[in-house]
């Protein structure tokens, strides 16, 4: 018992009657609701996800797990593998994160460090308007301006200069049949890296700006030059919410469907060569979904299904990574 | 705080349109509305879904039966056969339209509900849109259509495209194939064609999704295949006849069973499906009909609906909607670039409406 509450029992006694005297409707029903709130958040993701996975079933017990993981995918051979359509998701998601990152936390650096404060905000209003235009339009914008001229300008020139070098060609170089695509999985990379950069810019300049400026001042005084600071003061600050704003990146990357479906190719194949087309989970779900039937209803449901699990699995590291960085920082 | 008067001045602007709003909204509810004479006037609410090919007839018929009908609403959301057919089986539309007759994997959704009924309700052509400057009236055969989409025959003057084509130039240009990335009624029938016309040289099957070649080019929704043909040099695909034509494509002429080389038509639709056998249930198949002006690659596309409604009128409402689909609404389809239905077929539909009872 601490010496204050020995001090002066009178005024304890008081605040215990006060505490057992029952709070005021309207805290209750403002506790109430939020509580129903949350829980029904919580409730929906789990009936979602709960029935999905009993109209996948079908799916599951036709395949066995092998057969999931598959390649095959062929409503004649009424087998349906999506190891092609994880694959394709990986590497758009993977392309995009590696060409939006040193963009977003470049900008954000930018905006917090060097821009003057005048200037930040115009450039911040610019960069969320990336976020503004709807998915369907960047997927159609893809694939009637920017795949047709992207192909003969940028990927035919870049192909035949590596073809036949060892690890960029078989990157970079030309299919097997000589041909590189508009249509590809690196178009659909590309234009998944444009559209969460906005997020990622965002995420980052909040958490670029909380760092204190005792220390930026520190650093400054000490004799550190801007790269010194930034690599010193800001990066082990923010590594975590920049690592958390990645992460939510790539889960906006790995989920997005239209831009994808419309700029990715649609070719069930898993190939290295990125200027070629590929397939992503979302992409099939959009183009087969209405004519499926049977197995292959059931198998395009599972296949959300294992989206789902995907995203969840990004996002709670995503905030594992972030939690683990602040704790680090907390005991630094 | 408002100057003294200004509040008077808003009451009254306020009161006047009020008055002018309920005069304006009783007016258009109030519309005079031709009804027709010969059928008798129904209300209520129909809804449909399925096949997207007959998406544009829907809309069309669907707004020309308002007219006709003032007191009926029809709806029709286009979201494809397969989902239009499980929608129908659980009992969330009126009708369904699909491209395809209901598949034996899909008859367990049906268990235990009543007959489905069969309407036919159009007829189309799927032509072969090609892209090559300076060759026109290109001439195919079914087995290299099938040789040339299994990625048998790569390049345009290759001696089976040229033995069929004596007058023509054809460049050694490679062949690009165009094909749906979303899945179709056209992609099926059209493979269903390579199926029925050349069992042993097509391996490839026929869905409504086909594992194409990996060279092949994937576009969404006919509108799509027709920009990948229209923008590639070397390209050939297949296109829905009414797409087609809006895109101004070149289409070859294939040949058909009896040994004639057809260009796509509505009249060569037509003729086809007047040879087909119809099964009882009014199904059938148009691809590689007989007959010598048929158009051998013609699809088509039915209104699903039970032959028992729950209410009687349920019944009525879908009795005069699919009867103005198969009686004045045939007459649209001629400028929508579809083909009629051959008056047999069209009898033998109408006759079938009256199975639909409560």
């Amino acid at each position: 018992m601490s010496n204050s509450a020995r001090a002066d029992p009178a005024g304890n006694a008081a605040s215990a009657r006060a505490l057992r005297r029952p709070r005021p409707l309207g805290d209750r029903v403002f506790q109430v609701l939020a509580l129903v709130s949350g829980l029904l958040v919580l409730a929906i993701l789990v009936l979602i996800l709960a029935s999905t996975t009993q109209q996948s079933t079908s799916w599951f017990s036709h395949e066995g797990i092998s057969g999931i993981f598959s390649t095959t995918w062929s409503v004649q051979k009424d087998q349906f593998g999506a190891l092609t359509f994880i694959y394709g998701t990986v590497i758009t998601a993977l392309i995009a994160v590696i060409l939006a990152v040193p963009l977003s936390v470049g900008i954000a650096l930018l905006l917090t460090e060097v821009v003057p404060y005048r200037w930040s905000r115009p450039i911040v209003y610019v960069v969320d308007l990336l976020a503004v235009v709807p998915s369907v339009v960047w997927g159609l914008w893809g694939i009637l301006v920017f795949a047709p001229w992207v192909q003969p300008h940028v990927y035919a020139p870049i192909a035949a200069g590596l073809k036949g070098v060892p690890v960029l060609g078989n990157l970079f170089g030309p299919s097997t049949g000589g041909a590189v695509y508009g249509a590809s999985l690196f178009t659909a990379g590309l234009i998944l890296a444009v559209m969460i950069t906005p997020i990622i810019t965002s995420l980052s300049r909040e958490v670029i700006a909380t760092v204190p400026a005792i220390d930026r001042e520190g650093a400054y005084a000490l004799g550190a030059t801007r790269l010194e600071m930034i690599r010193g003061v800001v990066w082990p600050h923010s590594q975590g919410g920049i690592v958390g704003a990645v992460l939510l990146g790539l889960g906006r990357a790995m989920g997005e469907t239209i831009a994808a479906a419309l700029v990715i190719g649609s070719s069930t194949q898993i190939t290295s060569h990125l200027f070629t087309p590929g397939y992503s989970m979302p992409a099939v779900i959009a183009n087969q979904f209405g004519e499926a039937f049977g197995v292959q209803r059931s198998a395009l449901l599972g296949i959300g299904v294992l989206l789902f699990v995907l995203t969840i699995i990004v996002n709670v590291l995503a905030r594992a990574a972030v939690a683990r960085s602040m704790a680090r920082q907390r005991g630094a | 705080m408002q100057p003294r008067g200004t509040k008077r001045i808003t009451v009254g602007v306020g009161g006047v349109a009020i008055v002018a709003a309920v005069v304006a909204l009783s007016a258009c509810s109030s519309s005079p509305s031709p009804s027709s004479t010969s059928s008798p006037a129904v209300s209520g609410t129909l809804n449909g879904a399925g096949s997207t090919f007959q998406n544009t007839f829907q809309q069309a018929a669907i707004s020309q039966y308002r007219s006709v009908q003032s007191h009926a609403t029809v709806n029709y959301n286009s979201v494809g056969s397969g989902a239009g057919r499980s929608d129908l089986a659980a009992g969330t539309v009126n009708f369904a339209g699909s491209d395809s007759p209901i598949p034996s994997t899909e008859q367990s959704n049906f268990a235990g509900k009543p007959t489905v009924l069969y309407f036919p309700v159009l007829i189309g052509p799927i032509t072969m849109s090609y892209n090559l400057p300076g060759v026109s009236g290109l001439k195919l055969t079914p087995t290299v259509i099938a040789n040339i989409f299994q990625g048998n025959i790569t390049t345009w003057n290759n001696s089976a495209i040229t033995a069929i084509n004596p007058g023509a130039k054809l460049p050694s240009t490679p062949i690009t194939l165009a094909v749906r990335s979303d899945s179709s009624g056209t992609t099926q029938n059209f493979s269903l064609f390579l199926q029925t016309a050349e069992p042993s040289v097509w391996k490839l099957g026929s869905a409504s999704t086909i594992s194409w070649p990996t060279s092949a080019r994937a576009g969404m929704g006919n509108t799509g295949v027709a920009q990948i043909i229209k923008s590639t040099t070397g390209a050939i695909g297949y296109v829905d006849y009414a797409d087609a034509k809006a895109s101004g494509l070149t289409f070859a002429s294939v040949e058909n069973s009896s040994g004639k080389f057809i260009t796509p038509s509505t009249t060569g639709a037509s003729d086809a499906a007047s040879t087909v056998t119809v099964q009882p249930n009014l199904t059938f198949h148009a691809v590689w009909a007989s007959g010598a002006s048929s158009y051998p690659i013609t699809y088509q596309s039915w209104v699903l609906a039970y032959q028992k409604q729950p209410n009687a009128n349920d019944a009525k409402l879908l009795k005069s909607y699919i009867g103005y689909l198969l009686g004045d609404g045939q007459n649209l389809l001629p400028g929508l670039n579809y083909a009629k239905l051959p008056g047999n077929i069209d009898s033998m539909a109408k006759a079938q409406l009256d199975k639909i009872t409560s």
